[in-house]
């Protein structure tokens, strides 16, 4: 009976939706008030059935309903009990119903924030959202419903997927789908800016924290997953390129892009319909991350035929959603005029340059992504495309926009002589070469010619990132900066500890596959490494072979390693459990293969030297994320900042991007 | 400069960056595009020879033999109508079993023995590389014909 309630619940949720969607947009073109206000209670009374909804499936979890068809096939009753909450979104079914729980939120502040907009602009804005929402809860309910019951029930669950039983996978899916569905509040400040006409610096004063917030769990997430793959998949690799890991970041690449270009947009008045054209692309991708990867349709053209009922309603959502923003686009993006010029060594120039090699690398990585697909659709035959390309079409365009970034940090906005701003950063320029030059040499005692490209624009974003905050910090006398320049500063400096993490990771890892027998020590990268014993161990839902291995350097000892192999009951899968042993400066990752017969084991070791900088990068990204998006200005109330303008133009005291 | 000449030289900067970029992109993507062949279009001499290509299959049953103690592992792929002899050194991943499917990327030496360096099992136990599951029920009509 219960989850016939949730079934209720959810079907109540999409009427309201489609309320939230016609009411407003009609009131606005009408004028009339009274359904624009609509717009609220509706949003509110669609987050309240989405949340009961939601609890109904978590419920069927935690008090193992087999008869729901979903439960049983992703949970078991063996299963601890924070996976079982977690095995919601575990599958396809429940992650829709998590992505529409996570829009209701965003709706739900949205609709908070917008009492400080005009009443037109903010029902429209709900009336999107309302929108997208009704289309993924119709989907939700025709194709892919959660509550569907399975008939007889069986008497344990099909368990969750091994891969997924892991703290990091538990909160990695919540995190990008935030940051997926959040896209779609600067795509409803898109469309209601087309519908309205009217897009000044106000309205970019509105996106942009709710683009950044959404960018911020979208880096999280992102950085959450790349660790998992890590650690989980027991490969000790950190990027695959693979299909599902490309859907989370072209959104993200997009959003990048239109950040900065929001900036822009904020500060002066121009970029207008590209910033709306972005927003529109980078809720357009976080759509098709969301629906091609859960429906499989990335894997295989296959599973599209084998349930054409999900794939016909995606290509159905994606046409009204990207397509009905697009036409609109056409019809009104003239509407925007811009509201001044600049010269080509200005902010607004490094600002395009990074939007343009930002756009160029998500459209290679989209076409090598979606090439397979269509190659094989036409029944050309089947391919892939090689982890290589992805390397070169991302650096290609990446490696610009770090020297670029250097010097668009320090540029002023509209005009600025050349020789002043070179003058300024070429020390910090050859201070870079000079370690990217000797540090590998010292430290890992080799080096290469892309090694020393990668750690020169890792070190030379990395000082210019701190070079400003440092001497502001020096000199009493100097302004302080806002939060926003702190947000823009400290953010790219994860950017640059980000490339320093992945060019020495990717210039000295050392992978070792070797057969060892228990007792016998072998050395990788200085360190030796002793197998000490193997026991059996038991979990909750598994067996494992647990190995001893003591980490020695020199004799004298570091750490113990107890890397697993377990076999889960139920679905008698085995899955490697690497042990690492962690620090800034490298890790050590053991994992256990496979018995090959004569008491040897096949084993993985690796060293993987500031592996942690990519992560910590990321973290840092966001942490500069989480500043700009609280900077003092979005918290104030609507009034025209006619102060801002007198300050263009010195580089100094300029509001930061 | 005028405004008129700046953005000019802006926006050849921008066309010829957009030009070295295609062209890296043109090159590295012919590189590495990895085709996907069955036993049996091996066995007949489609695979090419001097390049790195996709053979997948299933595991052939009591078909998978490693030196004792040595990391060196032989097996045997299958479509069920022709087989190919695959060798690959290193770990093999969780999934990999006798008589399930498996997909491997690396090149044919001069004896007809596919050197993989990557060995890809399938990810979870309902799932079987569509692109295996193809070239299962292609060699099953070939088998049925021949016989």
């Amino acid at each position: 009976m219960i989850p016939e309630l949730g079934q209720f619940a959810l079907i109540l949720a999409c009427c309201l939706a489609i309320c939230q969607a016609a009411l407003p947009l009609a009131g606005a073109q009408t004028g009339r008030r009274d359904w624009m206000v609509m717009a609220r209670s509706a949003a509110t009374g669609q987050f309240v059935f989405v949340v009961i909804a939601y609890a109904v499936l978590t419920h069927a979890f935690v008090t193992d309903d087999f008869s729901v068809r979903f439960v049983a096939l992703h949970s078991n009753s063996d299963l601890p009990l924070g996976y079982k909450i977690a095995a919601v979104w575990g599958g396809h079914e429940g992650s829709l119903l998590l992505w529409s729980l996570m829009l209701a939120l965003w709706t739900l502040a949205v609709a908070a924030a917008g009492r400080s907009q005009p009443l037109e602009f903010a029902s429209r804005v709900l009336g999107v959202l309302g929108i997208v929402s009704a289309g993924v809860l119709l989907f939700t309910l025709l194709t892919s419903n959660p509550f569907d019951r399975l008939l007889p029930p069986v008497i344990d669950g099909n368990d969750l997927n091994p891969l997924l039983q892991d703290p990091a996978m538990v909160a990695h899916p919540p995190l990008l789908y935030v940051g997926y569905v959040g896209m779609a509040v600067p795509f409803a400040f898109a469309v209601a800016a087309l519908l309205t006409g009217k897009l000044d610096r106000n309205w970019a004063r509105w996106t942009r924290p709710w683009t950044v917030g959404a960018w911020i769990f979208l880096t999280v997430g992102i950085a959450l997953g790349s660790w998992w793959a890590y650690y989980e998949l027991g490969w000790g690799g950190w990027w695959f390129w693979d299909p599902v890991e490309n859907a989370s970041f072209m959104p993200w690449l997009m959003g990048t892009a239109l950040i900065h270009s929001l900036a822009v947009t904020e500060r002066r008045g121009i970029f207008k319909s590209w910033t709306v054209l972005l927003a529109i692309a980078a809720f357009t991708l976080s759509l098709l991350g969301t629906f091609l990867v859960r429906s499989g349709v990335l894997i295989s053209v296959h599973s599209f035929a084998s349930d054409p009922e999900r794939g016909l309603f995606i290509l159905l959502l994606l046409l009204l959603i990207s397509g009905g923003s697009l036409v609109l686009y056409a019809f009104r993006a003239h509407n925007f005029e811009a509201e001044g010029g600049f010269r080509l060594v200005s902010r607004e120039s490094f600002l395009l340059a990074n939007n343009i090699l930002l756009v160029v690398a998500c459209g290679l990585i989209l076409f090598g992504t979606l090439y397979p697909l269509f190659h094989d659709a036409m029944g050309a035959g089947n391919l892939s495309v090689g982890e290589p390309f992805f390397n070169v079409v991302f650096l290609v365009p990446m490696l610009p926009l770090a020297f670029l970034l250097g010097l668009g940090m320090h540029a002023a906005w509209q005009k600025m002589n050349p020789k002043t701003l070179i003058g300024r950063l070429r020390w910090l320029g050859i201070a870079a070469l000079l370690v990217a030059v000797v540090f590998p040499l010292i430290a890992y005692g080799s080096t290469g010619v892309m090694t020393i490209v990668g750690i020169t624009a890792g070190v030379w974003v990395t000082l210019s990132s701190l070079i400003e905050p440092v001497s502001r910090w020096l000199d009493s006398r100097a302004v302080r900066l806002t939060r926003a320049q702190w947000g823009m500063f400290i953010a790219h400096l994860g950017v640059g500890l980000f490339i320093i993490g992945a060019s020495v990771t990717s210039a000295f890892t050392i992978e070792t596959d070797r057969a060892v027998r228990i007792g016998e020590t072998w050395e990788v990268a200085g360190f030796d490494i002793e197998f000490r014993g193997l026991r059996q161990v038991e979990g909750p839902n598994f067996v494992a072979d647990e190995g001893e291995f003591e980490l020695r350097r020199d004799g004298e000892f570091i750490a113990t390693l107890r890397p697993q192999k377990r076999i889960y009951r139920v679905r008698t899968e085995p899955m490697t459990e690497a042990a690492i042993d962690g620090r800034m400066a490298r890790d050590v990752f053991v994992a256990l293969g496979e018995p090959l017969g004569d008491g040897a084991w096949s084993i993985r070791a690796q060293y993987k030297p500031m592996i942690r900088f990519i992560w910590f990068g990321c973290v840092i990204m966001a942490l500069g994320g989480l500043l700009a998006a609280t900077d003092r200005r979005y918290r104030e109330p609507v009034r025209e900042r006619a102060e801002a303008k007198s300050r263009v133009g010195k580089p100094a005291e300029q509001g930061g991007h | 400069m005028k405004a008129r000449q700046q953005r000019m030289i802006f926006i050849g900067l921008v066309v010829a960056g957009m030009a070295v970029s295609a062209g890296f992109a043109y090159r590295a993507f012919n590189e590495n595009l990895l085709y996907y062949f069955s036993p049996t279009q091996v066995a007949e001499g489609d695979a090419p020879l001097e390049r790195r290509f996709r053979l997948g299959g299933l595991v052939v049953d009591g078909s998978v033999k490693r030196a004792s103690g040595s990391l060196t592992v032989d097996f045997v792929v299958t479509d069920n109508y022709h087989s190919i002899p695959v060798q690959h050194t290193g770990v093999l991943p969780d999934l990999f079993t006798e008589g399930q499917g498996v997909v491997t990327h690396g090149t044919m030496n001069a004896d007809g023995l596919f050197v993989a360096d990557e060995v890809l099992a399938k990810h979870d136990e309902n799932y079987m590389a569509p692109e295996v599951a193809e070239s299962l029920e292609e060699g099953a009509r070939r088998a049925a014909e021949a016989e």
